[in-house]
């Protein structure tokens, strides 16, 4: 089978599994399926920034908050679902991308500058969401557990499965969407920046529109997990939700599986959260319940790809798997 | 998960007051404190600012390294009755000997390869140094409880903590012992000139791994100098690091990255403004200060108040 052959093969395999999942697997399972998603999806929109544009945000937390607020806010004063709360969390997230993109690239921030910018204005409005009120302040905004066994699709309210679909459509979305512009003028503009700004610069690439578009691309898909953030786990805290440590989260699974790459954050996430779940997992079995065990995992893994597989864990397993043609 | 900046309470301090325009002995007192305890930031800072200045790395697990000199005190004090300022002088010489190691060990294979490689690897030492204090130490907070904590030294109408007074003596000794390293020693010289030409260095026959090494454990000595002196200032928990890693390149990146007088000069500025802040608007505005520079400098004058012209 030629390389492409297998690819499509592949994927077609995967999708098949994944969406016979919910009938074999159980809640818990299905809750691990869900986490492995979620971070693929929230890495595959951070990767349109780094991976693809190259410009590394350490801030990304920024915008899963600001949509979960944005969504949550809506429905607990209004009562109106994610459906509507989801464009204002795009609109949000859109406008504070834009506006940081356009103050770092106008005035020229990038590499370690510009992660410092993209922290400081998490931080910035996580402390901000402190002292608002109307959202719960410290004390966290909480949204309204319904029944789990029927599905209310107007509220987002349902069992597991729903919560799952929905997250296998986004992060499958997301995908495809990355593959496609990848393949387009974007996509080339934005390696090209990556690899050389200056270069890009004088073959007349647009860089700074072209940087703004990878920003806010990527805090716009971000939203949206924000929104899903909000109606799956039903407890926003300031705290929580735009630290410095779920920015780090954010990174890791196409850190670990790949920077740039297509597959890189989905094969990440699952062999972080697989990894990290099932240490804890393992012990709790052996009666040691302690918090921490998993970001220790996190972290080793993190280091030893970071050492010996400087491209992440997916170009070497692709060659490997025959997806790749074998390099000469 | 905990939140970052806003989990260093400070013990016996009027920070903690309710916010209310105080008088001017008042005032006085507020900015003296946090030019003393900003003294302890910028000798961290200090730290950050050296191993980026010279091996041009920049030092993600650095607020990691301070909560792990932070426990140290706390396990010498507890296990051993040491005062943290008698702790210092050890810790400093053992984090040397960890910084080398680690350097050694990790970081030197990684000077050449891309800058968000080597974030990404300090990142993982950070997230496992974090961890395994949780692991070790259990989420609560840590404190020492050393007989002079509660004592003052008073100056007229203005009262200062004695245990601020020592932390701030401290850091200053450890600074002049720092400058004087870099300016009197032949590898504090060598390692200058590293830092200003690094192939010119091998050219000449410099051992540039090993003076990076150097370099990397002169900067851990520096966090476990401050972070036993700010043991006596404030609860210790595992999950401090990243604002403390925040916070020291809020302080280098307004000091400007790489200047050593920078640094402490970025230290006394954050330590005062958020001691300002915490009185003047409330306890939690003080890291929105401080973020809120670092914003503000890092756009309009990204090398800092005193680096260099160069971008």
């Amino acid at each position: 089978m030629t390389p492409d052959r297998r690819r499509w093969a592949g994927i077609v395999a995967a999708g098949i599994v994944l969406i016979a999942l919910p009938f074999v697997a159980g809640n818990y399972l299905l809750s691990v399926a869900t986490l492995i998603l979620y971070l693929a999806y929230v890495g595959q929109a951070w990767n349109v920034m780094m991976g693809f544009a190259g410009q590394l945000s350490l801030g990304h937390s920024l915008y899963v908050g600001l949509g979960a607020y944005a969504a949550a806010g809506l429905f607990v004063h209004y009562g109106l679902g994610p459906w509507a709360g989801v464009w204002l969390a795009i609109v949000l997230c859109a406008a504070v991308g834009a506006i940081i993109g356009f103050l770092a690239f106008r005035l020229r921030i990038s590499g370690v500058h510009l992660s410092l910018l993209t922290i400081a204005f998490a931080e910035l409005v996580r402390i901000a969401f402190d002292h608002i009120d109307g959202l719960g302040g410290p004390g966290g905004l909480f949204l309204r557990v319904a029944a789990r066994d029927r599905i209310d699709l107007r509220a987002f309210r349902g069992p597991p499965a729903m919560y799952y679909y929905t997250m296998l459509g986004l992060a499958a979305g997301a995908l495809a969407l990355c593959a496609w512009l990848l393949r387009r003028r974007a996509g080339y503009y934005w390696r090209a920046i990556r690899e050389d700004e200056v270069a890009a610069q004088a073959v007349g690439i647009d860089t700074f529109w072209w940087k703004m578009r990878a920003v806010v691309l990527s805090a716009v898909m971000t939203s949206i997990a924000g929104v899903f953030y909000a109606f799956y786990y039903n407890s926003l805290f300031p705290e929580q939700i735009f630290s410095f440590t779920r920015s780090i989260e954010i990174i890791l699974g196409p850190v670990v599986g790949g920077l740039g790459t297509l597959f890189g954050p989905i094969i990440g996430a699952a062999a972080l959260v697989v990894l990290g779940d099932g240490t804890t997992e393992v012990l709790a079995k052996a009666g040691l319940d302690i918090p921490g065990v998993k970001q220790v995992v996190y972290g080793v893994v993190l280091l030893l790809v970071t050492i010996f597989l400087p491209n992440g864990i997916w170009p070497p397993l692709a060659r490997r798997l025959g997806f790749e043609p074998r390099k000469l | 998960m905990r939140g970052v900046a806003d989990v260093r309470v400070e013990k016996n301090s009027l920070a903690a007051c309710e916010p209310s325009m105080p008088t001017l002995p008042q005032l006085a007192n507020v900015i003296i404190s946090g030019a003393l305890t900003g003294t302890v930031y910028g000798l961290m800072a200090l730290g950050l600012s050296a191993i980026f200045g010279v091996i041009r790395l920049v030092n993600f697990a650095h607020g990691e390294l301070m909560t792990l000199a932070m426990y140290t005190a706390v396990v010498a004090f507890q296990g051993l009755a040491l005062d943290p300022f008698v702790t210092m002088v050890g810790a400093a010489a053992a984090f040397a000997g960890i910084g080398y190691v680690i350097q050694r060990a990790f970081i030197n294979r990684f000077v050449h390869r891309p800058e968000h490689a080597q974030m990404l690897l300090m990142i993982a030492l950070s997230m496992i140094i974090a961890n395994l204090l949780l692991l070790g130490f259990g989420p609560d907070a840590r404190n020492v409880q050393t007989s002079y904590q509660l004592d003052s030294f008073e100056l007229g109408t203005i009262l200062l903590d004695k245990a601020r007074v020592y932390a701030a003596a401290a850091a200053v000794l450890a600074t002049a012992v720092l400058a004087a390293f870099f300016r009197f020693t032949l590898t504090g010289k060598a390692i200058r000139a590293c830092a200003d030409n690094p192939l010119g260095a091998r050219v000449a026959g410099l051992p540039v791994a090993h003076l990076y090494a150097v370099t990397f454990g002169v900067g851990a000595a520096c966090v476990a100098v401050a972070g036993c002196a700010m043991v006596s200032l404030i609860d210790v928990t595992p999950t401090l690091g990243p604002s403390y890693t925040l916070l020291a390149f809020v302080i280098v990146i307004v000091g400007g990255l790489g200047s050593m007088v920078g640094a402490l000069l970025g230290g006394l500025l954050i330590g005062v403004s958020e001691a300002l802040a915490g009185v003047l608007i409330t306890p939690s505005a003080k890291s929105m200060v401080s973020f809120g520079l670092l914003i503000l400098v890092l756009l309009a004058r990204p090398q800092g108040l005193m680096g260099g012209g160069r971008r």
